[in-house]
C-alpha cells in the first residue's frame, strides 16, 4: 500500500440522515401577523439565519420542512393552515411563534383559534410578543436537538396515526 | 353647511317629517332619516344641485342594547366640492334608527355602489337585514358562522372548537371510482 490517505468518516446511516435533516429546515413562507415581521429580520444579514441552514423561504409547502404559525390565527384560517400543513411533505415540523399562536395570546375572544395546537401538533412554542428574532432562532436550534433525537422511521408528531378517509361534502 | 341648511334644501324634495337634525359632539352636520323615507333622501342627497353628496365613504352599525328601537345604521357622506360633484366640500353624517324586533333597512347600494360591501359587512356583524340588496352574504366571519358578533348579547369568548376540514387525502377506493366516474361521463358525452 501506498501512502495515500482515503477520506473516510464511518457513521451510522441514523446519524448522517438526521444531520441531514437538522442542517437544512426550510421554512414554508407562512406569516399571519406582526410576528411575521420578526421573522422576516430573523432571514436577514443581521441575524442571519443561514448559519443553521432555515434561510430559505419557500413559498410552496411542497418544498417545505417547516412551518413557523407566526402570528394570531383567526377561526376563518384554520382551515387554510390545516391545508398548508397537510401539503407539507414528511418529515415536517411546526414553531408556533408568539403568545398569540400559541394561546389566543391578548385576543381572548371568539374570533380567533386559543393556540395553534389545536389546529396542527406542535414542536417547539417560542414566548414573547412578538419573540426577538434571537429568541426565534433559539426556537429554531431547539428544534433542531429534537432532530438528533428523532429515530429514521419516526415521522412528525401526528403523522404515525392513520391517514383518515376524505369526506368530500357539496 | 350646517345639519339645518342641509335639510332645509332637501325640503320639498323628501316627504314631510322624514329627515331631523341630531346632535353630533363634534361640530359635523348629522340628521336623522325615517326608515321608511331612507331611499328617497338617499337619492334626493345625491342628486339635488346644492347637495350633491357623490361619495359614500362609510357605512356602519350601532347597537344601544336596552333601548328601543336598538339599532341604528349610520352613515357619512362627502361631497368633493370639486367641478361635477358639488360647489363647496362637505360632509353629512346620517343615522337610520332600526328596531331590534325587526331589523330591517332598504338597501342603498342601488344609490352609492361603495354601499354594497359596508351593507354586507353590517348585515354580517349586526344582522341587520338590507332589504333588495343584491348580494347579502356575511364579507368577514365565516359563511357558515352563527350569530352577528357585534351584537352586544354576543359574548366575546366562546368554546366552540375550531372548524377545519377534513384532510386532502383519498382512499384508493374512492380514488378508483373518480376516475370510473369520469370516464362514464366521457362517454356519455
Amino acid at each position: 500500500m501506498n501512502e495515500i490517505e482515503i477520506p473516510i468518516l464511518t457513521t451510522t446511516v441514523t446519524k448522517m440522515v438526521q444531520w441531514a435533516r437538522r442542517s437544512s429546515i426550510w421554512p414554508v413562507s407562512f406569516g399571519l401577523a406582526c410576528c411575521a415581521i420578526e421573522m422576516m429580520a430573523m432571514s436577514t444579514s443581521r441575524y442571519d439565519i443561514a448559519r443553521f441552514g432555515a434561510e430559505v423561504f419557500r413559498g410552496s409547502p411542497r418544498q417545505a420542512d417547516l412551518m413557523i404559525v407566526a402570528g394570531r390565527l383567526s377561526r376563518k384560517m384554520a382551515p387554510v393552515l390545516r391545508r398548508v400543513y397537510d401539503q407539507m411533505p414528511e418529515p415536517k415540523y411546526v414553531i408556533s411563534m408568539g403568545a398569540c399562536a400559541s394561546i389566543g395570546g391578548v385576543f381572548d375572544n371568539y374570533a380567533l383559534v386559543q393556540g395553534v395546537d389545536q389546529i396542527v401538533p406542535v414542536d417547539v412554542f417560542v414566548p414573547g410578543c412578538p419573540p426577538r428574532p434571537e429568541s426565534l432562532i433559539y426556537g429554531i436550534v431547539q428544534l433542531q436537538r429534537k432532530i438528533d433525537q428523532q429515530k429514521l422511521t419516526e415521522l412528525s408528531s401526528e403523522s404515525t396515526r392513520v391517514p383518515k378517509p376524505l369526506i368530500i361534502t357539496g | 353647511m350646517t345639519s339645518e341648511q342641509i335639510i332645509e334644501a332637501l325640503r320639498g324634495s323628501v316627504p314631510e317629517g322624514a329627515v331631523e337634525p341630531a346632535a353630533a359632539a363634534d361640530g359635523m352636520p348629522a340628521i336623522y332619516v325615517a326608515r321608511e323615507h331612507v331611499t328617497d333622501v338617499a337619492f334626493a342627497l345625491r342628486d339635488l344641485p346644492a347637495l350633491q353628496f357623490a361619495f359614500a365613504p362609510d357605512i356602519t352599525g350601532v347597537d344601544y342594547m336596552p333601548r328601543e328601537p336598538r339599532f341604528e345604521v349610520m352613515f357619512h357622506l362627502v361631497s368633493l366640492g370639486v367641478p361635477g360633484f358639488g360647489d363647496v366640500p362637505k360632509r353629512l353624517r346620517v343615522k337610520v334608527k332600526v328596531p331590534g324586533t325587526d331589523p330591517h333597512m332598504p338597501t342603498l347600494s342601488g344609490v352609492w355602489k361603495s354601499m354594497n360591501w359596508g351593507e354586507r359587512e353590517v348585515y354580517d356583524l349586526f344582522g341587520i337585514l338590507f332589504d333588495g340588496h343584491p348580494d347579502l352574504r356575511r364579507i368577514l366571519m365565516p359563511e357558515d358562522w352563527e350569530g352577528h358578533p357585534a351584537r352586544k348579547d354576543y359574548p366575546v369568548q366562546i368554546t366552540m372548537k375550531p372548524k377545519v376540514y377534513e384532510p386532502l387525502q383519498l382512499t384508493p377506493e374512492q380514488f378508483a371510482a373518480n376516475l370510473h366516474a369520469d370516464r362514464n361521463r366521457a362517454r356519455e358525452d
